[in-house]
C-alpha cells in the first residue's frame, strides 16, 4: 500500500480498469500522449496503445456520443471532459440516449459508459473551469452521479462505476486532486455505488457534504469538538440515486442537520436532501434543516471565488445554530 | 503573361474538389445510364418494388389510425420511400442502422414488425424492442444526435477487427448541426467503417434547404470530413441500392467512411401534426408528384416485363392484408403494468426507487 494523491488513485484505477478488462477504452482530448490536462490518464497510451486510449478531436459533444455508441455494442468506453464547464455540450446525449437507451429499448441496449470530468471551485482557474452543477445531472433519470472526496474512494468507486452496467458520471474534485493524500491498495477491489459513507460519527448534529467540500466539513467538525458538539459527517459520494437511509437514519440520531455544497444554493441538491428530511424525519428534528451553500451567482473568477464558496467559519455557524435551536 | 490558374492575384490553387451525382432511372422509367450489375435481377428489383409498395400502404394506414385517435403522432415517407429501402437493402444484417424516425422502411426491410413500429408510434416502448437486429438502434428523434454514436458503433468495430459497418441515417436539417460535422470529422480521422446518409427531402419542417444551407449540395460537406460526399438522385431506388452498396463495400474493406445526399421530395406532412399547406404551395407539392419513385420503378419494369397488372393487384391485396394484420395484433396488445416504466431504468433497480415502483404499484408500503 502506498500513499498516493486522489489524481493518481483515479490514474491507478482506470489502469487497473484497462488492465482486468480489454472492452474498457479511455477516450478524450489530451489523454493520450499528455495524459491529461490533470495527468489523470498519463502512462496508460504507452501502456494500453492508442486504440484504447484515444485522443479525440476537440469536440465533447462527440466524446459523448461515441460513448453511447460504444457503449451499445459492449465496450466500456469512459471519456474524459477536461472541465465541468465543458460537459454541457454532452447534455444531450446524457439526457436523451444514455440515461434511456435502456428503457427505451427495454434492454435490448445498454448503456455502460463513464463520463469523467473534474469537478467544482477553488482552484483559480478562468472562466467556465469551475463548475459544481452537479444537481442538473443528478435530476436525470437513469443516470448515476458519483463524486469521490479521497484517494481511496476516488480509487474503489470509479473501479465501480466502469464495472456498472449503466451510465455514470464520475465527477472529480478538482480543488483536491493533489490535496487529497491518501493509502490506496491497488487490489482492483470496487467501492460500492448508491451507498454514503460516514466519515465521522456523532450524536449532535448531522453534516451531509461530498466531494472536495467535505474538506471544510471535516474542518468543521473539528472545531465543534470545543463546543463540546460531536457533529456526525455524512459523505454521499453518490449522488444519483442517493443513500436516503443513511441520510435518514443519520438525522433520526442527531435531530439536526445541517447540507454543504459549494453549487449554488435554488434547487441545489441540498434542498432534495432537505426535503426528504422534511417528508420523512420530520418528527426527528429538533432543529430546521439548513443550507450552507454557494450564493446563487455565477461562481466568480479567482480573485472573488472564495467568498462564495462555504468555509468552515460559515459551517461551524450553522451547525452551532442548529444546536442551539430551541 | 500570367495564366488564368494566376489570376486570382496570383495566389496558387491547393486543392480543388468535385461531387458525383448518380441516377439511371428518369422519373418516367427511361434509362439515362447503363444500370448497375444487379439491376439484371428482377426479383431483387421487385422486391425493392414491393417493399416501397408496403411502406406506403402502411403509412396510409398508420395515417388513418392517428387520424381516428388509435395511434400518437406519425411521420410518414410519402415520396421518399427509395431511400431508407434502398439504403437498407445494400445492408449485412450483421451491420448496424441508427436510423432517423422516418426510417421505417429501413427497419421494415430489416425485419422489424409493422405491428412493433405501430407500438411505438402509439407510445409503447415495447415497440423499440424490436425483432429486427438486435444491435440497431432506435428511431432516433433528437435530430442528428444518433452521429455521434455511430462513429462511436463504428469505432467498436474496427476495434474488434469485424467486418461491420454503422449505417446512420438522418434528414437535411440534421446536416446543420454540429453532431453531424463532428461525428464525420471523427470518422474521417480514424477511416471508420461507417457510412451517413442524408435524406434530403427539402423541407425541415417548414424550413426549405436555401435557408438550411449556403452550399450548392449537401454531400460536399464530406469533403470537409476528409472523404467522399456523393449526391445521389434519392426518388431512384436503383440509384441509392448502388450508391449504398459501394459506400458500404467500401467502408467494409477499410477505405474509410462515405457520406451519400439522397435528393428527394417529401410529398407528406412533416408529422400528422404538421400542416405542410401552411408553408408550402400545392403546385409545388404536385409537381414533385411527377418524380416520386414508386411510379417511377413501376413503369421501368412494366416496361421490361418485369411486373405485370396481376402482380401489381396481388401486391396490393398482400401490402391490405399485412398492414391490417399487424393492426388488429397492434391493437390488441395489452397495455403494460404502469409499474413497468420502472422495469429497465437500471440493470438493477435502486432501492430508492423500487420503493417508487411499489408505490406506483399501490403495494402501500411507501
Amino acid at each position: 500500500m502506498s500513499e498516493v494523491t486522489l489524481v493518481e488513485a483515479v490514474n491507478l484505477a482506470l489502469a487497473r480498469a484497462m488492465e482486468d478488462d480489454p472492452d474498457v477504452v479511455v477516450l478524450g482530448e489530451d489523454v493520450g500522449i499528455n495524459g491529461g490536462v490533470f495527468r489523470a490518464t498519463v502512462g496508460l497510451q504507452a501502456r494500453f496503445g492508442p486504440e484504447r486510449v484515444l485522443d479525440t478531436p476537440l469536440a465533447e459533444l462527440l466524446i459523448s456520443g461515441l460513448c453511447v455508441g460504444m457503449a451499445a455494442q459492449g465496450l466500456k468506453p469512459v471519456g474524459e471532459i477536461q472541465f465541468m464547464g465543458f460537459l454541457y455540450p454532452c447534455i444531450d446525449q446524457l439526457v436523451n440516449h444514455a440515461s434511456r437507451i435502456r428503457n427505451r429499448t427495454q434492454g435490448r441496449l445498454t448503456c455502460p459508459m463513464v463520463l469523467r470530468t473534474p469537478h467544482g471551485a477553488g482552484i483559480r482557474a478562468p472562466e467556465h473551469h469551475s463548475e459544481s452543477t452537479e444537481a442538473m445531472l443528478a435530476h436525470i433519470p437513469g443516470l448515476r452521479v458519483v463524486i469521490p472526496s479521497s484517494p481511496e474512494r476516488a480509487y474503489g468507486l470509479l473501479l465501480a462505476a466502469i464495472r456498472d452496467p449503466d451510465p455514470v458520471v464520475f465527477l472529480e474534485p478538482t480543488r483536491i486532486y493533489r490535496a487529497a493524500k491518501g493509502e490506496v491498495d491497488d487490489n482492483g477491489e470496487a467501492l460500492p455505488l448508491d451507498v454514503a459513507f460516514v466519515l465521522r460519527e456523532g450524536r449532535d448534529v448531522t453534516l451531509i457534504s461530498w466531494g472536495a467540500m467535505l474538506k471544510e466539513t471535516m474542518a468543521g467538525a473539528d472545531a465543534l469538538v470545543a463546543d463540546g458538539i460531536a457533529a456526525e459527517v455524512i459523505d454521499l459520494a453518490t449522488l444519483k440515486p442517493y443513500d436516503e437511509a443513511t441520510v435518514l437514519g443519520s438525522v433520526a440520531k442527531t435531530g439536526r442537520c445541517v447540507i454543504v455544497h459549494e453549487a449554488t444554493r435554488t434547487g441545489g441538491f441540498g434542498a432534495e436532501i432537505a426535503a426528504l428530511i422534511a417528508e420523512r424525519a420530520l418528527t426527528s428534528l429538533l432543529a430546521p434543516v439548513a443550507r450552507v451553500t454557494g450564493y446563487d451567482t455565477v461562481i466568480p473568477m479567482a480573485r472573488l471565488e472564495q467568498h462564495m464558496m462555504p468555509s468552515v467559519g460559515r459551517i461551524v455557524t450553522a451547525a452551532r445554530k442548529a444546536c442551539q435551536y430551541s | 503573361m500570367a495564366s488564368k490558374k494566376m489570376a486570382d492575384g496570383g495566389l496558387p490553387v491547393i486543392a480543388r474538389f468535385e461531387v458525383r451525382h448518380r441516377n439511371y432511372i428518369a422519373p418516367d422509367g427511361s434509362i439515362k445510364r447503363p444500370l448497375p450489375a444487379f439491376a439484371s435481377d428482377a426479383g431483387l428489383l421487385t422486391a425493392l418494388y414491393r417493399a416501397m409498395m408496403l411502406l406506403r400502404n402502411f403509412d396510409r394506414k398508420a395515417v388513418a389510425l392517428q387520424r381516428t385517435g388509435r395511434l400518437g403522432t406519425y411521420a410518414v415517407s410519402l415520396g421518399q420511400e427509395a431511400v431508407s429501402v434502398g439504403v437498407a437493402s445494400a445492408m449485412r444484417e450483421e451491420d448496424v442502422l441508427l436510423p432517423s424516425y422516418r426510417d421505417n422502411g429501413a427497419l421494415i426491410w430489416r425485419g422489424v414488425k409493422l405491428e412493433e413500429i405501430l407500438l411505438f408510434w402509439g407510445g409503447d416502448e415495447r415497440g423499440n424492442c424490436f425483432s429486427g437486429p438486435l444491435e440497431d438502434f432506435p428511431f432516433c428523434v433528437p435530430v442528428g444526435s444518433q452521429a455521434p454514436q455511430a462513429a462511436g458503433v463504428a469505432y467498436a468495430f474496427k476495434l474488434r477487427k469485424q467486418p461491420r459497418v454503422a449505417v446512420c441515417m438522418f434528414g437535411d436539417g440534421a446536416t446543420s448541426k454540429g453532431d453531424v460535422y463532428e461525428a464525420m470529422n471523427f470518422a474521417g480521422v480514424h477511416k471508420l467503417p461507417v457510412v451517413f446518409v442524408a435524406t434530403n427531402n427539402q423541407w425541415a419542417i417548414s424550413v426549405p434547404l436555401r435557408l438550411q444551407t449556403g452550399c450548392e449540395t449537401l454531400a460536399q460537406k464530406a469533403i470537409a470530413a476528409g472523404f467522399i460526399g456523393e449526391e445521389v438522385d434519392g426518388s431512384d431506388v436503383v440509384a441509392i441500392r448502388a450508391a449504398a452498396e459501394a459506400a458500404i463495400a467500401a467502408a467494409r474493406d477499410g477505405q474509410g467512411p462515405r457520406f451519400i445526399e439522397a435528393v428527394t421530395y417529401r410529398l407528406g406532412d412533416h408529422t400528422t401534426s404538421d400542416d405542410a399547406l401552411r408553408y408550402r404551395s400545392a403546385d409545388e407539392v404536385q409537381a414533385r408528384w411527377k418524380e416520386e419513385p414508386i411510379t417511377r420503378l413501376r413503369s421501368y419494369l412494366v416496361g421490361q416485363k418485369m411486373w405485370s397488372k396481376a402482380q401489381e393487384e396481388q401486391l396490393a391485396a398482400e401490402c391490405h392484408e399485412r398492414v391490417e394484420a399487424a393492426v388488429e395484433r397492434y391493437l390488441a396488445t395489452e397495455p403494460r403494468r404502469p409499474e413497468s416504466m420502472f422495469d429497465h431504468l437500471y440493470a438493477d433497480l435502486p432501492e430508492v426507487y423500487a420503493a417508487q415502483r411499489r408505490e406506483l404499484a399501490g403495494d402501500g408500503d411507501v
